[in-house]
């Protein structure tokens, strides 16, 4: 993404909102970032296809396509990350010879066709962060992963900001039976199943790394039969692909097993530099000191809010660890709310990282409420309130007689 | 010559009657004083039926009175075992006619059971009718000529009852054509011609009797009698009274060819109503006899036939020896596959040879030691990476119970396979390895995880096998330092004292498997060896009488089915020819045959065996392993949240895990955690705890990804990262 303007730049931006920002998509992640930058109630402008009936004197309708320019006041906002499409619906707030003011119109963003945006609640910290981000050079090639088990592979996209679920290869594979060596035929086909698979959804035309991921030795199977098609096909590219995978241990098959996968040393080995594996390691350390309950990680919004407020995330190792869709299509009170809190974190000299909820990392968090921080200094009960809040006595019998143990 | 003539005479005759009677039947009105005893006989057949009497209607009655020519009672009863209270279901279509007078027959048309033997029946002598009408009719009848000409007196005398049994043979023939007119007109004519004969075995009799005389040239049985025989005769009035009136008193009893012909009869209708339980009565337009033929050959493959066997019963009245199946778990490497090798080499149920062949194989690649595990480690990457991948099932038989194991994989990424085996058992052998070091490291690793999972999965009696003894050349002491480290762990995880055994064993060389030992520095071993330890364990209670519940562990291609699916049922029976359903694609499917432990074909199967499924009408994308098979009336439920009792073996909170329950596998996450309760009285001691910490119980709430069959009192794992973070029970 960039600005359509070569003259403008984060600087010349009018904090306001009040003058528009012109950007222009070009890449595909980009419409990720128009996704995160574009909130309910701003104005966007960008082309659209109307269709217009017309109605003739002797009262027979026409329709027609015309090509316009609209302008909207966004209401939602539609992501679909497998095919990477924005669909922004509003009302026309700027009437035309063809569209009237208050008619609703979705517009779908288009990759290199520039939009105009106006931030009605002005540019704050979290926003401008993200225009950084979406207007920042693209910092490298989206990376490759196929996690999978016997019978299922996930093939996974993972970029800067979003891990995107390509496809899924299920295959039943025969289990073993006396006398059968049927099972082997059953993965050769499921190899050649997620091969194929693999080459039709994935672009390799450019190197890219790929990571194989499975318990047991299923991805190490995978790798030598990539290996070996290679060398039936005589195809140097596979070939290559085959030497430079790197295969690492999960547990399952399922892609929230790509957690294990991106803190695998190998993995930090090669992809030190990105920014969701720094986001995968901060996760981590959140669920360790969650484990050892010792008062310095909290999750959910009122802990996590009341423990700002405090300031005990502040300087020396405090981290606010936020989930993206808290910024996204939610009305400005509530957004200026964790805005500020953002803001407070950064006051006190903590960090606050806003995770992508695309990524794996940010699924955990979701998982969490969206929303945990790691405190400098331990505070204990600090979700007293809710415990009491909870109400008692509604649970009362139905297990006494369960004996021993319950289960 | 001229007897052929008189052959060719006879059966224009015998088809012109034929044709006359059926076109009586069905077109004709009655005459009026038949009218008048109709009437009479319906209100006197209302008026006993009573109360039942709206449930049979006026045409029914007509129908049914018509047939047993005014018996009142016999139509009473006819009615009331049709209509009022029919025996079966398929019944209900079947046209009165179809059963002939016999009391015995009456009931012919309900349907018995062995559907499709009958209809191969039927089919084998279509066929056959056919082929002899075609050619070798001819010479049959004139042998036969030649003996009945020999009877001609005496047949003469028989000479009108026979028109009447014509008349009801031709009924019979008439109902089973339903849709096939052509055929069966020219079909049951044949084997009658014999007895036609007998009144009319000359020429100059016949005239006397029919003084229409038919054209000598006139076609031989197999043509078509309608254009030509309809404009000759015209329907006659006379003749349907005049034929029955006969009936009754000279033929109280059935001529042997009568009975074949109820038979024929019988089989033909019994068959296409199976084929097709849609078609309704057809009427005599050809247009409805042409939908019918269509709808038979639509429904062309027929649905297995149920037995309708009282499952349960019948398993209460089978003597035979108890099944039982147990799964094999430990650490990795702990033996357990060569154990079981071994044990089975020593009840021969693999044999020398086998394990020679192995063991030379096994050289080839340098891992001798690994030729008894291959008898169960039959996948190329278990044999050469020297480890169990998947559940390995087999089977033997002792004097009083025949057992299935179960042989786990210890390898910690399999742990989803062993959860699907420890879910088919019903009890569990847990193999440790004595040797030095190796005991230590398993209580930390899947020692421990195996036996808090088969305890979590519902598995309540474990045998303790302690391997690998004769390394510390039996060791009594070490022996006793194990029992005493396991016992307090296996307590601890919340299995009775009273269920756990202790059997030190040697799994490579069969040291009191099946044999006591041999070395003498274990004679202070005075217990039982380790199949009389599995002798003495009871298996589980079935639960017979629930809802059908199987997951299937398995689906393959065999050659009685395209699909075929194995698995342990659950809960509940199922028989041949019963509906399925299978969940969560929820299709129906249907058994065409089960097979039942070792294979042997089967009738039925209940709770607590493995069986072999073969299913027909469901396609195969909609069977995968890990789905539920149920019965259709009363379903299991597709979910994509629930609430669980969870024993926590980690610490829990809101996080993504893997929820496992046998085959099953399905991703999701922990949404919330409710409340902590009580291990003892399940009393909310917390409400929603930020973590739970291990070794509490606590009410969490899990969403999948996607919908899956679950329902409460089911028991699921739950792990994460390749841990089993807790173990619970559906809420």
């Amino acid at each position: 993404m960039r600005f359509t303007n070569p003259k403008h730049s984060l600087s010349t931006l009018d904090p306001s909102g009040e003058s528009p920002v012109s950007l222009l998509p070009t890449t595909p992640e980009d419409m990720w970032h128009a996704h995160n930058l574009i909130a309910p109630s701003d104005l966007l402008r960008a082309h659209a296809i109307r269709k217009v009936v017309t109605t003739g004197s002797t009262g027979s309708t026409t329709s027609d396509r015309v090509h316009t320019d609209l302008t909207i006041r966004v209401q939602s906002v539609f992501f679909d990350p497998a095919a990477s499409s924005l669909h922004v619906s509003g009302t026309v707030c700027q009437e035309n010879q063809y569209v009237s003011l208050g008619q609703h119109h979705t517009l779908d963003l288009e990759l290199n066709r520039p939009f105009q945006l106006w931030k009605r609640s002005g540019w704050d910290s979290v926003s401008l962060k993200m225009l950084e981000e979406a207007v920042a050079e693209d910092t490298g090639e989206a990376m490759c992963a196929v996690v999978m088990q016997e019978g299922l592979a996930n093939i996974c996209l993972i970029t800067e900001f979003q891990t995107v679920v390509k496809q899924r290869v299920e295959a039943n594979i025969p289990k073993k039976r006396a006398g059968g060596s049927a099972s082997q035929g059953g993965m050769t086909s499921f190899y050649e199943k997620t091969l194929a698979t693999l080459l039709r959804t994935v672009d390799f035309s450019q190197p890219r790394p790929l990571l194989l991921a499975s318990p047991g030795f299923v991805a190490q199977d995978f790798r030598g039969y990539m290996q070996s098609e290679g060398q039936k096909r005589t195809d140097k590219k596979l070939q290559r692909m085959a030497k430079d995978a790197v295969v690492v241990h999960s547990s399952t098959g399922y892609v929230h097993s790509l957690n294990e996968v991106l803190k695998s040393p190998e993995v930090q080995a090669t992809m030190r530099d990105k920014r969701f594996t720094g986001e995968t390691a901060l996760m981590d350390q959140l669920y360790d000191r969650l484990r050892k309950d010792d008062g310095r990680a909290w999750y959910g919004a009122k802990p996590v809010e009341r423990a700002v407020k405090e300031g005990a995330v502040g300087r020396g190792g405090g981290v606010l660890l936020i989930n993206n869709k808290f910024f996204r299509s939610l009305d400005i009170k509530t957004r200026k709310r964790f805005v500020a809190l953002v803001d407070k974190v950064k006051e006190d000299g903590g960090e606050a990282r806003v995770l992508s909820s695309d990524h794996e990392s940010g699924q955990r968090l979701d998982a969490l409420g969206g929303i945990a921080a790691i405190l400098t200094y331990p505070i204990y009960d600090l979700d007293e309130d809710e415990v009491e809040e909870g109400g008692e006595g509604e649970e009362s019998g139905a297990a006494a007689e369960e004996g021993a143990m319950i289960i | 010559m001229a007897r052929h003539q008189n052959i060719r005479n006879l059966d224009y005759e015998a088809e012109l009657e034929e044709y006359g009677a059926f076109s009586d039947e069905e077109e004709e009105e009655l005459s009026p004083e038949d009218q008048v005893r109709m009437r009479e006989g319906t209100a006197q057949v209302l008026e006993a039926l009573g109360v039942e009497a709206h449930k049979v209607t006026k045409a029914q009655i007509e129908e049914s009175l018509w047939h047993y020519y005014w018996d009142v009672d016999k139509t009473i009863t006819y009615l009331i075992s049709k209509y009022i209270d029919p025996p079966k279901k398929p019944a209900k279509t079947a046209p009165p006619k179809t059963a002939p007078k016999q009391d015995g027959l009456l009931g012919g048309s309900g349907a018995p059971p062995k559907m499709s033997k009958l209809q191969q029946l039927a089919a084998a002598r279509k066929k056959k009718a056919e082929e002899k009408s075609a050619s070798g009719e001819v010479e049959q009848t004139q042998v036969k000529m030649t003996e009945l000409t020999v009877n001609d007196n005496q047949a003469s005398k028989e000479n009108r009852p026979l028109a009447g049994v014509f008349g009801k043979r031709v009924k019979i023939s008439e109902t089973t054509a339903q849709g096939r007119i052509p055929l069966t007109m020219a079909e049951p004519t044949r084997p009658e011609i014999p007895q036609a004969q007998a009144p009319e075995a000359t020429p100059s009799q016949h005239q006397e009797e029919d003084p229409i005389d038919p054209e000598p040239a006139v076609a031989p049985p197999k043509a078509q009698p309608s254009a030509f025989a309809s404009t000759l005769f015209g329907p006659s009035s006379d003749s349907p009274k005049r034929r029955p009136r006969e009936v009754p008193d000279a033929f109280g009893k059935p001529s042997p060819d009568d009975v074949v012909l109820a038979a024929q009869a019988k089989v033909a209708t019994a068959g296409k109503k199976s084929a097709n339980v849609h078609s309704k009565k057809g009427s005599s337009s050809a247009d409805g006899v042409t939908n019918q033929v269509s709808q038979l050959k639509i429904d062309d493959t027929p649905l297995p036939k149920s037995r309708n066997l009282n499952v349960l019963s019948e398993f209460e009245k089978q003597k035979g020896k108890k099944t039982a199946s147990f799964v094999v778990v430990g650490h990795v490497d702990a033996g357990k596959s060569t154990m079981m090798g071994r044990l089975l080499l020593d009840l021969n149920v693999v044999d020398q040879r086998t394990v020679d062949k192995l063991r030379k194989e096994a050289e080839k690649i340098g891992k001798t030691s690994f030729a008894l595990a291959w008898v169960l480690d039959q996948r190329h990457e278990e044999r050469s990476r020297g480890v169990t991948i998947d559940i390995a099932t087999n089977r033997f038989e002792t004097e009083t119970t025949s057992f299935t194991i179960l042989d786990a994989p210890g390898h910690r990424d399999f742990i989803p396979n062993m959860i699907a085996g420890a879910s088919q058992a019903d009890f569990a052998i847990l193999v440790i390895d004595a040797s030095t070091g190796a005991f230590e490291s398993g209580l930390k690793g899947q020692t421990r995880e195996h036996s808090l999972l088969i305890r979590s999965m519902g598995v309540s009696r474990i045998i303790v096998a302690v391997n690998k003894l004769d390394t510390v050349n039996w060791s009594q002491e070490r022996f006793d330092e194990i029992t005493h480290q396991v016992s307090g762990f296996l307590t601890a995880t919340g299995f009775q004292p009273k269920n756990i055994a202790f059997v030190p064993v040697s799994g490579l060389h069969g040291d009191n498997l099946v044999r006591k030992f041999t070395d003498p520095a274990a004679s202070w071993y005075t217990g039982k060896t380790l199949v009389e330890e599995l002798e003495a364990s009871e298996p589980s209670a079935r639960a017979l009488a629930k809802p059908l519940r199987m997951t299937i562990s398995e689906v393959m291609r065999t050659p009685q089915s395209s699909i075929s699916i194995t698995g342990r049922i659950d809960a509940g029976s199922l028989q041949m020819g019963d509906a399925l359903l299978v969940q969560p694609s929820g299709e129906k499917a249907y058994v065409k045959s089960l097979q039942v432990d070792d294979g042997e074909p089967a009738d039925w199967a209940v709770a607590g065996q493995n069986v072999v499924l073969h299913l027909s009408n469901i396609d195969p994308i909609h069977v995968r392993v890990g789905d539920i098979v149920c019965d259709p009336a009363k379903p299991i439920q597709c979910v994509d949240t629930f609430t669980l009792k969870a024993l926590a073996f980690d610490i829990l909170m809101p996080m993504q895990v893997d929820v496992h329950r046998g085959r099953l596998h399905a991703a999701g996450k922990i949404e919330a955690i409710d409340a902590i309760l009580d291990k003892v009285t399940g009393k909310v001691t917390k409400k929603k705890p930020m973590i739970v910490k291990p070794g509490t119980v606590s009410r969490v709430r899990v969403t999948l990804h996607s919908k899956v069959p679950l329902e409460a009192g089911q028991r699921v794992v739950l792990r994460s990262g390749g841990q089993t973070v807790a173990a619970g029970l559906l809420e």
